[in-house]
């Protein structure tokens, strides 16, 4: 009798889940480029020009961070999120870091599981109206239509303002920025809301910019800064200083123009801990020694940055205010390189 | 002596799973069945996994705390300190407001359109088919932004109705169409039965309930005189008392007042007030899916043989009772099927709501919630399970209805 036994290996693979994630350090150097989470389109902040290239105020971070890890500025690729998919983006990896004026709040840090490397901007949340609408307060917009960018704390915020000052609105929802700007300039909603920083950035968009105002009200705390994944601390480490140096160059008067020279050496030893020349600052964040300087390089320190795609000299004209350095009244106050 | 042998003893062997045709198939349905499940155990422990290594977890609790926002189309009570729950009801009564009022009129564009492009009349039947061409081949996401765009774009916005120059005015000094939504008078009674307002509409109801039991008790009572005695009682005039009487007496009795929308602060205060972003979103629904309905119903009436046209024709029948009588009737048994698939399409293209910021169950639960509270998994969970449930019991009962007019096989 022939007896024919067909063996079926099953082999059963059980494949550990998610190969224990490596160094996002070690992932940004093993690809050559940094993937940094810009926003989809907000002039000054995260846009891109008549070049295709992408310019702003968030993007000067992501370049920084790239010439301090890649050592070239070009490396980044830049991934516009919306409100609503920035975390989930970053959170699953497609992103390295998020730089898209996102608020530092306890629930995103805490619950959401990510780390906020710092502040590179400190905002507010206002109101923008039509001029001829003749409201000069935000407490009279009892009975409003107002546009607002869901999925952000914007919506939050004006929840909690019109409740505590028991007046009654109605919301409408869009998507993102340019949608809003639409639905406002037709006037299907009476005010738009979002952070100070943006309405100032979307009325320099505008045909008439004089015909539209920002409310004097500023009714939410939106520090503004880039975010990364929490548990990898090194990664974190990277983003934070080299924001840090960003401001400290400035404080400390090193610019696009003279970091050449000074990086020769100087006689201020902080100075020369930042740029590598004394020290071993950048061997310790697992870079070399010019990381900081290159960083700098790139388009200068904060307030070159902040003056190039922001400041008053540009269409969204915004005042450094609270974004001074703390040596000039405002908070940006970076710890010491030591 | 008898020499009896036993019957072969079906000795089973291992090597029959696959040698045998009796237990082949059932080895490899198996076979099939264990690896599903192994790739379906494989997925769910690699989330958990990785879920757990994020130091993640998945809880429904979140469900319990304040959603804190704002939504603009509420069908019941809700404040930015209901809970994130009561904002995931509120989106899927709007979801299931839009899909209902699309589906109806989808289907009215359809079979008027679908009949019309039949027609002899060459301009008529023409027009139809740009109509269909044109709807059925540009997403409806495009269709949407074109129709809400245009809404705000055309019509007023409430601030021209005031002044002494206001550019627009009010119909009839009671409707009010603006770009934010249109603004139509709301009934309300002046000296109800009930405190509350629902108690009277649900008086209302019940008095229209009764209405139509009556009007088919008389439809009964004229089709059996009928059978009886060939002649069928004149029974327009008993229909309308039927329906009319009872309601204009409860109308009276209840005290039936309109409450006028009026321009007060920056928007229309009182009314009913029709949202854009709903109008947008159901009119692209309708016009768009209509189109592929309007196909249907042309394929179902191209369906029904010729000949019986024909014959009905020849008993002397009006072309348009030809149409109602004979042909729709058989057609629908071609048209409903495809028909199921278009209503659920329907309610799954409503997702498309946020675009025109429209709360639907995509934009409070999918939306604000999951960014807010991080939840992407719950929440994406929980939409997938409503959109399921929504489907499901939408093709129940049009199976139902499929199986009442189908051909009846005896």
């Amino acid at each position: 009798m022939k007896k024919s036994y067909i063996l079926g290996a099953l082999t059963v693979a059980t494949l550990s889940a998610g190969a224990a994630a490596a160094g996002t350090l070690d992932d940004v150097k093993a690809r050559d480029k940094l993937q940094c989470g810009v926003n989809t389109g907000l002039v000054g902040f995260a846009s891109p020009d008549a070049n295709g290239e992408w310019q702003g105020f968030d993007v000067a971070v992501c370049r920084a961070i790239a010439a301090a890890v890649l050592g070239d500025s070009s490396k980044v690729e830049f991934i516009s999120t919306t409100g609503k998919t920035r975390f989930t983006a970053l959170a699953s990896g497609e992103i390295d870091v998020l730089a898209r004026n996102t608020t530092w709040t306890f629930s995103r840090d805490v619950d959401l599981k990510f780390e906020f490397t710092g502040v590179n901007y400190y905002d507010g949340q206002g109101f923008m109206v039509p001029k001829d609408l003749g409201v000069s307060s935000a407490k009279e917009l009892d009975g409003a239509t107002v546009c607002i960018q869901t999925g952000t704390t914007t919506e939050l915020n004006l929840a909690d303002f019109f409740r505590a000052n028991n007046i009654s609105y109605e919301p409408v929802p869009i998507e993102t920025d340019s949608e809003a700007q639409q639905q406002y300039l037709a006037g299907a909603c009476d005010t738009y809301t979002t952070d100070a920083s943006g309405l100032a950035a979307t009325r320099a968009t505008f045909d008439d910019p004089g015909a539209h105002v920002v409310l004097p009200e500023i009714v939410s705390k939106e520090p503004l800064g880039p975010l990364v994944r929490h548990g990898d601390a090194e990664w974190g480490d990277i983003v934070r200083w080299t924001l840090n140096a960003l401001i400290a160059a400035e404080e400390l008067g090193v610019t696009s123009a003279n970091v050449a020279e000074l990086s020769s050496g100087t006689g201020n030893p902080e100075i020369n801990r930042l740029l590598g020349t004394e020290g071993t600052l950048g061997e310790m964040l697992g870079l070399d020694a010019e990381w900081a300087k290159r960083a700098i390089m790139v388009s200068g320190n904060y307030g070159e940055i902040f003056a190039k795609n922001i400041g008053v000299d540009t269409p969204v004209g915004l005042a450094r205010g609270l974004n001074a350095q703390w040596t000039e009244g405002g908070l940006l106050y970076a710890p010491p390189f030591r | 002596m008898s020499t009896l042998t036993d019957p072969p003893k079906d000795n089973f062997r291992l090597s029959m799973l696959f040698n045998d045709t009796r237990y082949r198939s059932l080895t490899f349905q198996a076979i099939a069945a264990i690896l599903v499940a192994l790739s379906i155990f494989y997925l769910g422990s690699n989330l958990l996994t990785n879920l757990e290594e994020a130091g993640l977890n998945i809880s429904f609790a979140f469900f319990q705390n304040p959603a804190g926002y704002d939504i603009n189309q509420r069908l019941v009570e809700y404040s930015s300190q209901s809970s994130h729950g009561r904002a995931a009801l509120v989106g899927a009564l709007n979801t299931l407001l839009v899909a209902f009022l699309a589906c109806i009129t989808a289907t009215i564009f359809g079979v008027v359109a679908g009949v019309l492009r039949l027609s002899k009349n060459w301009l008529i039947s023409k027009l139809m088919a740009v109509y269909v061409e044109i709807f059925r081949n540009i997403p409806v996401l495009i269709w949407i932004i074109i129709i809400f765009t245009i809404m705000t774009a055309v019509m007023p916005a409430p601030r021209a109705f005031r002044g002494d120059d206001a550019t627009a005015s009010m119909l009839l000094d009671m409707f009010a169409f603006t770009n934010r939504g249109v603004y139509i008078p709301m009934p309300y009674f002046e000296h109800g039965l009930f405190a509350s307002a629902q108690g009277n509409w649900l008086l209302v109801i019940a008095g229209l309930i009764g209405s139509f039991f009556g009007a088919r008790a008389i439809n009964r009572w004229a089709a059996a005189k009928q059978e009886a005695t060939g002649e069928r009682p004149k029974t327009l005039l008993p229909l309308l008392a039927v329906w009319f009487v009872p309601l204009i007496v409860l109308m009276f009795v209840l005290g039936l007042a309109w409450e006028l929308p009026a321009l007060k602060g920056f928007n229309f205060k009182g009314g009913i007030k029709v949202g854009g972003p709903l109008i947008a979103l159901w009119f692209a629904l309708s016009i768009y899916t209509g189109a592929f309905i309007a196909e249907n119903v042309r394929a179902g009436i191209q369906a029904v043989s010729k000949g019986q046209t024909e014959a009905a024709a020849a008993l002397g029948l009006r072309p348009s009772r030809v149409m109602n009588l004979v042909v729709l009737p058989q057609a629908l048994r071609v048209i409903i099927p495809p028909l199921i698939s278009h209503y659920l399409n329907i309610t799954k293209n409503s997702s498309l709501a946020i675009v025109v910021g429209y709360a639907d169950i995509t934009a409070t639960l999918g939306g604000i919630t999951l960014n807010q509270t991080g939840r992407a998994i719950e929440c994406v969970l929980l939409l997938m399970a409503f959109y399921l449930t929504v489907s499901l019991v939408t093709s129940l009962v049009m199976n139902f209805y499929n199986a009442s007019v189908k051909l009846k096989e005896r």
